[in-house]
């Protein structure tokens, strides 16, 4: 066979599988309406960040310290304060929901203040939502600490206190769209690299094509790359989107490099290309190939990679586990590529990691990829 | 090689055709199973078709791949084209022509993207592609669609657009797997003429198949049978076997099935089939056909010696067919008349999907304890009315009844009445077979001891109790077509549909089933048989021809052949019926336009 040829079939197969890509409503849908309603979805509708939360606010002495606690809870940023005069206000309140927590200053905090008795206050939260009863609790102490300093020196006029003045680099405004935007381009390349690739190979087992095409005299070779660089290039352009909306339509920063953006994607696509490249060998069902490439590329890019659960806060035997997941390479460092800029170091390493991870799967696939049937 | 003195002709140009495939105790096994191919050995030749036969599960698309270097043996060796398939299967591919079953065509890719594509994977020259594609679309009549989506083509149209890409750069061999499954009986014959003329070239073709008159045409024949090769020849070398042996019983006066179930049970007849009004008989050597006839068969009867076909030979080596008694029947209870309204009625029933109309006015009525026919290729319409008379689909127009229930209110009611069985045995392949049988009872609504008895019956008449643990799936084809019949008769229906019941069954299983559908007739059961294969509409006391969404024709096998007889052809199979009512209809359809 001359080179000729070869490079002839290989640009027929790649054109074949364009024009495939263009008519099927299946993959325009997986790799241009999908990116779009995740990024939508994770740009605004899911927030992990803490609103103002509802509380309810009983004061039972009104005195001018207890008042002047209560207007530092108005003030306070995290919270939507309801007032009464007897916690019973508030009991149904809470099981339905209605508020998170209950915040109760006793008629003695007034006196206890005065005499320096360390005064209390009592929390009442849901402890069925850990999360909000944390919030509660936490920012209560908060904000009473900081009344008790800020009254303190008031009153004394003493040398200002100590505070602590926390400052969040490349996200001060902690807005979860940032960090959750860039991470979902990493899902949209799971999607297209594995899902799609595992499923259109299985479709050319199960409707024929790829038992016609085996018989002619097309490589294996020219066969597997034939699937992989338009997958690849269908990978790209789908981060491309995500990219364009998230910095166009979701105001996120993009401080880094556009060269390191594209290398690290196509970095990732490796081994998620192999990834659906070893599924489409081991199975040649595309109802099997897509369960498989949920269960074993979706879902591990979404639970398992720090997209939404940070890995830190994992049990350890997890933690070993994402350490195969290829999405937990790639998301922190696009999310440095957005908020903090080229940090090349930390970039290496995923890169290299990832590379040694495609290189892998691609082995298995293609020692499992063979002209035969069975 | 041919030692009768009429073939003294052909074997002077046969010793002159090279072989092209050289099969060496070929052995091929899939997981713990028997074997797919046991140590099948044979010559395939140049310039000639040969037919690779035999019903589903014989081996037939294991063996093709084989060829084609797509699969590899387990023992033995396959050499084509002088090449070895395990070793040299480039050398191969580059040479032969390939369509699989489902023709490998692309269909989001048009007729002419698919045909570049082919081109540029077998490597034709840029320079001879205008005429090439000139010539294959001239000789397959494609070429008014080039911008057409292949998966927007008819099934014939589909067929021949894969043969056109398996013949791009002339393949000294042509591999054809299954070619004639679904299509039309006319799109069948002009491929069968296509072919015919690229052997005068000198290509080498295998044409596989399970319609054993397919068979009949073929210069040469490899019949295989689980895996085993039964005959390698000329199929009158086959047929011969049966030579004087094979007759023609008519005059019956519509009592042909009774007559059967008698016949089939005396001693010297081998095989014996319904064939329109009459019946086929094929006797052991030396005994007299006159003998097998029963004594109150009626005074008409006549016994006339007739042409041997393959199907004659293929049972007769296999043993014989199966007696005439259905244990099934025996248990069944008779259904007396009721009124004398026809037990269905179709009524001008008519389903339009959008501007595409898929039935169209059919109108047909089937009297109590009579077998109806829907025959028509793939997509002609067959299954939308089926459906409509299953009361699964609303008809747009037209009103239809099964048991005096009319579908549009009753469904439930009429459906309770009926069995069904679809062509691919509607069984889970997963559960067990027992299982099977216990989950039909319950969706027909068995239950207690009546469920219990009508179990234990179905298990003792088929004889699945060494195999009631075995899942459907996992059955040999012949007891997965008795499971599913036993489901389809559980609850002793008064009404059976039946769809496309034995295409592709080996015909001692088919007869096996068509005896239990003609003993369950004689009691009083009406069927409704929908096909696309010619065999199966000769157990028809009528048939309808489904053609278009039309129905084309009417009546019963006999008069729909006696209909195109001509002097050329005095005596017109089922197909030939088809092709000239078709066309007929076409020209009138011209003629009022």
């Amino acid at each position: 066979m001359s080179r000729t040829d070869r490079i002839r079939r290989l640009a027929t197969l790649i054109r074949k599988e364009v024009y495939q890509i263009v008519r099927d409503p299946s993959s325009i849908l997986i790799t241009l309406v999908l990116p779009v309603v995740l990024l939508f979805l994770f740009g605004y509708a899911v927030s992990l960040d803490t609103t103002r939360t509802h509380i309810g606010l009983v004061i039972e002495d009104m005195t001018p310290v207890t008042q002047d606690l209560a207007a530092s809870f108005q003030a306070s940023a995290y919270f939507d304060v309801t007032y009464g005069r007897d916690r019973r206000q508030f009991e149904e309140d809470l099981v339905l929901g209605r508020v998170r927590g209950i915040v109760i200053i006793p008629a003695t905090f007034a006196a206890d203040f005065a005499a320096d008795r360390n005064p209390s206050l009592q929390v009442i939260v849901d402890g069925s939502e850990p999360n909000n009863a944390n919030f509660v609790q936490n920012y209560t102490q908060g904000t009473v600490a900081n009344w008790a300093a800020l009254r303190r020196s008031e009153s004394t006029a003493k040398a200002p206190p100590i505070t602590v003045e926390q400052r969040f680099w490349f996200n001060p405004e902690l807005t979860s769209r940032f960090f959750l935007v860039p991470g979902s381009i990493a899902i949209v390349m799971t999607l297209v690299g594995t899902l799609l690739t595992s499923l259109v190979i299985a479709r050319e087992w199960e409707r024929g094509t790829m038992e016609a095409v085996m018989a002619t005299p097309v490589t294996a070779t020219e066969l597997l790359i034939g699937k992989i660089v338009p997958y690849f290039l269908l990978g790209l352009a789908a981060m491309t989107l995500c990219v364009l909306l998230a910095v166009f339509v979701f105001d996120v920063p993009f401080r880094g490099s556009v060269f390191a953006l594209y290398a690290l994607c196509a970095t990732f696509l490796i081994p998620a290309l192999g990834q659906g490249l070893l599924i489409s060998a081991a199975t040649k069902n595309q109802f099997l190939a897509s369960q498989l490439a949920l269960m074993s590329a979706f879902l591990p890019a979404f639970l398992l990679s720090g997209f939404l659960f940070e890995i830190d806060s994992m049990p350890t035997a997890i933690q070993w586990i994402t350490m195969i997941v290829p999405s937990r390479y790639l998301i922190p460092s696009l999310q440095t590529v957005f908020l903090a800029g080229d940090i090349w170091p930390m970039f290496g390493q995923a890169i290299a990691v990832m590379l040694l991870m495609g290189a892998i799967l691609f082995v298995l696939a293609a020692r499992n990829i063979r002209k035969r049937i069975v | 090689m041919a030692d009768t003195p009429t073939h003294v002709e052909s074997s002077k140009v046969e010793s002159s055709r090279p072989d092209f495939i050289r099969l060496a105790e070929v052995t091929k096994r899939f997981g713990a199973t028997p074997p797919a191919l046991d140590k099948v050995s044979g010559i395939i030749r140049g310039g000639e078709i040969t037919g690779l036969v035999g019903p589903d599960g014989a081996g037939k698309t294991t063996l093709i791949r084989l060829m084609t270097g797509l699969m590899v043996p387990e023992e033995g060796s396959l050499m084509v084209l002088g090449f070895d398939t395990v070793r040299q299967a480039a050398e191969i591919q580059a040479a032969i022509g390939y369509m699989p079953q489902r023709f490998g065509l692309y269909e989001d890719l048009t007729i002419q993207e698919n045909l570049n594509l082919y081109a540029d994977l077998r490597g034709l020259p840029k320079s001879e592609r205008p005429a090439v594609f000139e010539e294959l679309l001239t000789f397959t009549d494609l070429k008014r669609f080039t911008a057409r989506l292949a998966g927007k083509l008819s099934g014939g149209m589909k067929q021949k657009l894969g043969l056109a890409c398996a013949l791009l750069k002339k393949p000294r061999l042509l591999l054809l797997d299954e070619p004639g499954v679904g299509v039309d009986p006319i799109s069948r014959r002009e491929l069968w003429k296509m072919v015919e003329d690229l052997t005068k070239e000198g290509i080498g073709v295998v044409w596989s198949t399970a319609y054993l008159d397919e068979a009949e045409a073929c210069d040469r024949v490899l019949l295989l049978n689980q895996g085993k090769l039964l005959f390698a020849g000329e199929p009158a070398d086959l047929t011969s076997r049966v030579d004087g042996r094979v007759f023609r019983l008519s005059g019956t006066e519509g009592r042909r099935r009774q007559v059967l179930a008698q016949v089939l049970n005396r001693d010297g007849v081998i095989d014996g089939v319904i064939q329109g009004d009459a019946i086929r008989l094929v006797m052991k050597a030396g005994t007299d056909a006159n003998l097998a006839v029963p004594k109150d068969a009626g005074a008409d009867v006549k016994v006339e010696p007739t042409p041997p076909r393959f199907e004659d030979a293929f049972v007769d080596m296999l043993g014989g067919g199966p007696g005439g008694r259905s244990r099934l029947a025996d248990a069944a209870r008779a259904l007396p008349q009721e009124g004398d309204r026809p037990v269905i009625e179709a009524h001008g029933l008519t389903k339009r999907f959008g501007d595409f109309t898929a039935s169209d006015k059919i109108t047909f009525d089937i009297p109590r304890g009579q077998i109806f026919g829907l025959l028509g290729p793939n997509g002609a319409g067959k299954s939308t009315t089926f459906k409509m008379l299953c009361g699964l689909l609303k008809p747009t127009e037209g009103e239809g009844r099964v048991a005096g229930f009319d579908l549009r209110r009753d469904g439930a009611e009429a459906r309770n009445r009926l069995g069904y069985m679809a062509q691919k045995f509607s069984l889970y392949g997963d559960l067990s077979v027992a299982q099977n049988l216990d989950f039909f009872a319950g969706v027909y609504g068995l239950s207690g001891q009546r469920r219990r008895e009508r179990i234990s019956l179905m298990t003792d008449i088929f004889d699945f109790k060494a195999r009631a643990d075995m899942s459907a799936k996992d059955l040999p084809l012949g007891l997965k077509q008795r499971l599913a019949l036993a489901c389809a008769v559980m609850h002793e229906p008064q009404v059976l549909f039946l769809d496309e019941p034995t295409s592709g069954v080996d015909p001692i299983t088919r007869r096996e089933f068509w005896t239990h559908i003609n003993g369950l007739v004689e009691k009083g059961v009406t069927v409704l048989v929908t096909t696309h294969f010619m065999d199966e509409a000769e157990y028809c006391d009528r048939i309808s021809l489904i053609y278009r969404g039309r129905s084309i024709a009417l009546g019963s096998p006999d008069e729909l052949k006696a209909k195109v007889a001509t002097s050329e052809n005095p005596d017109p199979t089922m197909e030939d019926a088809f092709i000239a009512l078709v066309e007929a209809s076409e020209s009138e359809e011209r003629a009022a336009a």
